[in-house]
């Protein structure tokens, strides 16, 4: 019983704290470029404005569209159950493993990309063209990673992954965690449509990915799909945090342990949500087609870091 | 049993006699789809009763053909599952044709040869699965490889004609490379499989890596394996399209059958590098299969290189079975089988549900040619729908069956790291990366699919004014659509069932409760859990609870259909929309260097002035490796041999009998010496 | 990156604070709905329409985002689609050829919407009145909410405007 109470409050944390990781970055960005810019908490106003807002929908479109936010944001809320964000092991692991996060969040791309093709738009089928090429370039990456994390800990489970580093704090250090960590982050910055593969903040249809395929939503389907697509960034950089840096995360169910699992989670997303916002500042954006370049050497790192487990056994 | 063989024989034998009388109108067309589902019906129930009893199923009559060995027939396990494969997408295909050929009333095909072909096509590949012996299994070999070839040439069009040319030659090509391998494995002894069984462990080394060797690439061309798979691209899209689901879902797992049959059966598994190789090339044909298929904008040439990259996925789990069978890991070699077995039947199910789909937008449409659709998702909404399903399948999106099966591929290769050779392991990681890049192409290749073909506007006359199918051919897509569904939600009943097939061919443990808790499936050493059946659950809940949630919270419902925003341009046409070429284009540009893409643009200017366009063309083509690389060569070097031969055709009567008397006295020579 | 690290702590906050409207020059034509004013009050998506302007009034709108006028501090952003805006910004006399955009734009965007009009050209069509490429001032076309005149208003201006159709202008 505990345990279905510590799922929902887990997943119900996740997206609470989604927009305010999406409106830190954001802050941080902004203070790097000396403006005061918008409070933290901007996101929120954002999203309750947009759920206020009527929808227009193309005449062109069809049931598709109109399912396709919910789908999106189902699929993404659905991972946030699966992933161990304030603690491990959880009550879910035997539900899905790293390979069904990785899948679900595939779907709710491919949903989104066939809404993008939809009303039948030049941006919404350019957005879905990049949008598939680099989800697909970046599946390889992904899977060798996980096969890496996995040879450590030997199982595919994201709860067993992160006892296992618990339990033998020297693997955290090994030149395959943190091969995996430099891919896993790569691709993190790819899946999530940040700097250097896609700005978020762009006004620019032909520089856009993620964005043109939106560009036919309003009111509550465009904020259900934003909030689908800061959950999603909450949810790479949790994986990123608490797969590889996992002290902080509650492994008893009490109060004192999950007050810390919370707090070390905040902190975490803080430093990762600064370090992208200090990239995203420095780097611009790489050309469409120099991102295979830049996914095809988070690859070879990621196959570096299996080789290294491997033989490192 | 008996009376479920019998009836299945019956019911195909009548239904080509049915058709053999002309098979037209709705009462012959009727009939040829009911006998032809009841035969596939009666070989489900057969295979399922085989599956669920554990009690093979043995028939043989030695006087039908007394050469070698008569007619042996014997349903194990494997053989049965194999037969619930051809069930399923037999009785869903027959009834789909049931509609579908009613556009060849008009006298555009023979009827009359489409159904009895398509029942004799069923008969021949029930009855592969069912042969014991040499003599049976080739016999039943040819006739469906027969068969299915009158079944490709059925709309005798040029394109039709050529492929099946193709098809012909490679399928006997492949035949040859069986007979030999069948004659080294009986070693001069008698064509039962239980005798080639028992002596396979006493052939020499040389002579189980050869006959392998022949048996992979004689079952490969069937199954469609890079570089043998030329005559896929051209066969399936001949075909009328509930053939294509049968030629795609079902007769190229014939290719996996022997497979599995010779090198793990028959032959009790081998060495190292058989293993190797069938992963190896499981993995090329996977990766390339849909980098071809991505290029493509004939819907069924689409359909048919997919084909080809989930062989090579299935090739990728049983190879890694294999490998994990010659070190002696017989449960992940179970896993390894296991992943690949499931595989077969998810392939089958939405391999076949989605050429149902493509004919019936052939059917609707007239052309199969995506650049020339769109919009058929209001037009057509059951196809589409059905579409939906199986372009999600086969994309392994959870929780369909698609991701069931490669979960469990993906799995047995991660079990990779207990071999104990670590340069053989690490062939592993490779083919994860390989597998995984596959699988996301097959989405982005799956999202032009469906997305050019039934969404946004309507880019022809045709396909404006499409219609949605009749109701047969709904009934052929639901049923393999529910198939889609049920096999990825119970996945945990699936895999025992599998493990019972298994049991014991080729040395492999008991491993039906080895994979499986509750509802979900667990990987040896739990090294991964899952349970597609609760993430179906839970999504399907969360879809219900986010709508109800917004309701409670009374967030606004208003919705305003308007024009689409097209930047305040006035109107919009079709012309605007994104088309297949420009969706792959990303990727042809990623992956230029296998490509090799030519592209040729031609620009008519208006007489007057040269800043005013009329037209202009754009052509672009990519390199067709295999024919270049291989068959071209080789045809030439058949054609030049073929030429030289012709010299000895003078023409000439005096000099054919001067061969004659030459040839007779050296064959008395001959004859006196030996 | 440490020279730039350096350069941003040196520099530090630039951005100027928002002062009221002395010279009284924004229009309000129109006291915006209860309704519309909490909905959009805090987080509001600008869609910028150039509906036949010399592009003064786009340099302007251009500084909007720039450090030292920070538009964002308001919850102000600016988006690529009238489907994701609340409120259009018009610049320039409405020229024949823009009438029919700046309508398909107005009815893209999804209700509760503003209209901010931008410049004297917005207006009163300022020097390009009466010339044969122009319909008409933005008021004729599509329902205004604020006038923002100026040739080109001041960004600290245009700032000032679109808080007033909000209801937030800074008081004295």
């Amino acid at each position: 019983m505990i345990g279905y109470l510590l799922e929902f409050s887990q997943a119900l944390l996740a997206l609470l704290l989604a927009p305010l990781l999406a409106g830190f970055v954001r802050w941080v960005k902004s203070r790097l470029q000396n403006r005061r810019g918008a409070p933290v908490w901007q996101p929120y106003f954002e999203l309750a404005k947009l759920f206020g807002k009527d929808v227009v929908m193309s005449n062109n479109a069809s049931w598709l569209f109109r399912v396709a936010p919910y789908i999106v944001f189902a699929s993404t809320l659905a991972v946030t159950f699966l992933i161990p964000l304030i603690a491990a092991p959880l009550p879910f692991d035997n539900i899905g493993d790293l390979l069904v996060v990785v899948y679900l969040l595939l779907l709710g791309t491919f949903f989104l990309a066939l809404a993008g093709l939809d009303p039948g738009t030049a941006f919404g089928g350019m957005g879905a063209s990049r949008e598939m090429t680099v989800a697909a370039i970046a599946e390889p990456t992904i899977a060798l990673s996980i096969f890496s994390l996995a040879l450590g800990a030997g199982s595919t489970n994201l709860g067993q992954i992160v006892i296992a580093t618990l339990t033998n704090p020297g693997v955290a250090l090994s030149p395959g965690h943190l091969l995996a960590f430099a891919a896993i982050f790569i691709v993190s910055l790819a899946e999530t449509g940040r700097l250097p593969v896609d700005n978020p903040s762009t006004h620019l249809e032909l520089t856009m990915i993620h964005e043109a395929m939106i560009l036919e939503y309003s009111g509550r389907y465009l904020a259900l799909i934003e909030w689908a697509s800061w959950l999603k960034l909450t949810i790479f950089f949790s994986l990123l945090a608490n797969l590889f840096v996992p002290w902080g995360l509650a492994l008893t169910l009490t109060p004192a342990a999950l007050a810390i699992a919370v707090a070390t989670l905040i902190l975490k997303l803080a430093i990762l949500g600064m370090v992208v916002a200090m990239i995203e500042t420095r780097i611009a954006k790489l050309r469409l087609f120099r991102v295979p370049e830049l996914l095809g050497m988070s690859f070879v790192l990621a196959l570096l870091a299996v080789t290294s487990s491997f033989l490192l056994k | 049993m008996q009376t479920l063989f019998l009836l299945m024989f019956s019911a195909y034998f009548l239904g080509a006699l049915v058709a053999l009388s002309g098979g037209r109108g709705n009462l012959g067309r009727g009939l040829v789809a009911l006998a032809a589902v009841v035969g596939a019906g009666a070989g489900f129930a057969l295979g399922a009763s085989v599956l669920l009893s554990g009690a093979p199923f043995v028939l043989s009559i030695p006087q039908l053909l007394p050469l070698a060995g008569g007619l042996a027939l014997r349903l194990d396990g494997l053989g049965a599952f194999f037969l619930i494969v051809i069930g399923l997408v037999g009785v869903s295909a027959a009834i789909y044709g049931f509609g579908y050929s009613a556009a060849y009333e008009d006298g555009r095909a023979s009827l009359r040869m489409l159904g009895v072909m398509l029942n004799l096509f069923l008969l021949t590949m029930s009855l592969v699965t069912m042969a014991d012996n040499v003599l049976t299994f080739l016999l039943m070999w040819e006739g469906m490889s027969l068969t299915s070839y009158f079944l490709v040439i059925t709309e005798s069009n040029e394109d039709a004609v050529r492929a099946g040319v193709w098809y012909a030659a490679m399928t006997h090509a492949g035949l040859a490379l069986l007979l030999a391998a069948f004659v080294l494995l009986m070693n001069g002894g008698s064509g039962a499989f239980a005798d080639l069984r028992a002596g396979a462990a006493s052939l020499s080394v040389t002579t189980r890596n050869v006959i392998f060797l022949l048996a992979f690439l004689g079952f490969g061309s069937k199954a469609g394996i890079v570089p043998l798979h030329i005559w896929l691209p051209r066969a399936h899209p001949a075909a009328p399209s509930h053939v294509s689901a049968l030629m795609s879902g079902v007769m190229i797992k014939m290719g996996i059958y022997g497979i599995v049959r010779v090198a793990l059966d028959l032959l009790g598994g081998g060495p190292v590098w058989w293993g190797g190789i069938v992963l190896g090339v499981g993995a090329v044909s996977a990766l390339l299969g849909v980098l071809y298929a991505l290029m493509e904008h004939d819907l069924k040439r689409l359909l048919a290189y997919h084909s080809v990259e989930n062989i090579g996925i299935i090739l990728i789990g049983i190879g890694a079975g294999l490998i994990f069978h010659s070190y002696g890991l017989t449960t992940l070699a179970a896993l390894g089988f296991i992943g690949g077995l499931y595989h077969t039947i998810n392939h089958a199910s939405f391999k076949g549900l989605l050429f149902l789909g493509a004919g019936s937008v052939l059917h609707a449409t007239g052309t199969r040619n995506m650049e020339e659709m769109g919009g058929l998702i209001k037009k057509m909404p059951w196809t589409a729908f059905f579409f939906l399903i199986g372009s999600a399948a086969i994309s392994a999106l959870p929780p369909l069956n698609g991701f069931a099966s490669e979960w469990l591929v993906f799995q047995s290769l991660l079990g990779g790291f207990n071999l104990p050779v670590p340069e053989v392991a690490l062939i592993m990681p490779v083919a994860v990366g390989m597998l995984a890049l596959t699988s996301g192409l097959a989405a982005a290749c799956f999202v032009k699919a469906f997305g050019i073909t039934f969404l946004a506007l309507p880019r022809s006359h045709e396909a404006e004014h499409a219609h949605e199918s009749p109701l047969s051919m709904r009934i052929g897509m639901g049923i393999l659509a529910l198939a889609c569904i049920g096999l990825g939600l119970a996945p945990f009943v699936v895999v025992p069932i599998l493990g019972g097939v298994l049991n014991g061919l080729g040395g492999l443990p008991d491993t039906r409760a080895a994979f499986t808790s509750n509802l979900s499936l667990q990987t040896p050493v739990a090294f991964g859990q899952m349970s597609s059946t609760l993430v179906m659950l839970g999504l399907l809940i969360l879809l219900a609870v986010i709508p109800l949630v917004m309701w409670i919270l009374r967030v606004n419902r208003k919705l305003r259909v308007s024009d689409t925003w097209g930047c305040g341009r006035v109107g919009q046409t079709s012309r605007m929309e994104y088309t297949a070429t420009s969706f792959a284009e990303p990727l042809r540009r990623v992956f230029a260097e296998l490509y090799r893409p030519t592209k040729e643009v031609t620009i008519d200017f208006h007489p007057d002035s040269k800043y005013f366009v009329q037209s202009i063309a754009y052509r672009s083509e990519v390199m067709p490796l295999f024919e270049r690389l291989l068959y071209d060569p080789f045809l030439r070097l058949m054609q030049s041999a073929a030429r030289q031969v012709r010299r000895l055709q003078t023409g000439s009567l005096h000099l054919y009998l001067v061969y004659v008397t030459v040839i007779l006295i050296l064959l008395l020579l001959a004859a006196r010496w030996f | 990156m440490p020279a730039l690290l350096q350069k941003i702590f040196k520099t530090g906050i630039v951005t100027e604070p928002l002062g009221p409207d002395d010279d009284e020059i924004i229009q309000l034509v129109r006291q915006v709905d209860e309704k519309s004013k909490r909905l959009l009050g805090r987080a509001l998506a600008i869609r910028e329409v150039d509906a036949g302007s010399c592009n003064g009034c786009e340099i302007e709108i251009t500084g909007l985002t720039s450090p030292v006028y920070d538009s964002e501090r308001f919850g102000i952003h600016f988006v690529a689609s009238p489907r994701h805006a609340d409120m259009l910004l018009v610049t320039g006399p409405v020229t024949r050829n823009m009438e029919i955009p700046l309508r398909k734009t107005y009815e893209a965007t999804p209700d509760p919407k503003l209209v901010a009009a931008v410049g004297d050209c917005a207006q009163t069509c300022g020097v390009f009145k009466g010339s044969y490429a122009v319909a008409g001032s933005v008021d004729q076309f599509v329902p205004v909410d604020v006038f923002i005149p100026g040739c080109p208003p001041e960004p600290a201006d245009i700032l000032r405007g679109i808080l007033a159709a909000l209801d937030r202008m800074p008081k004295k």
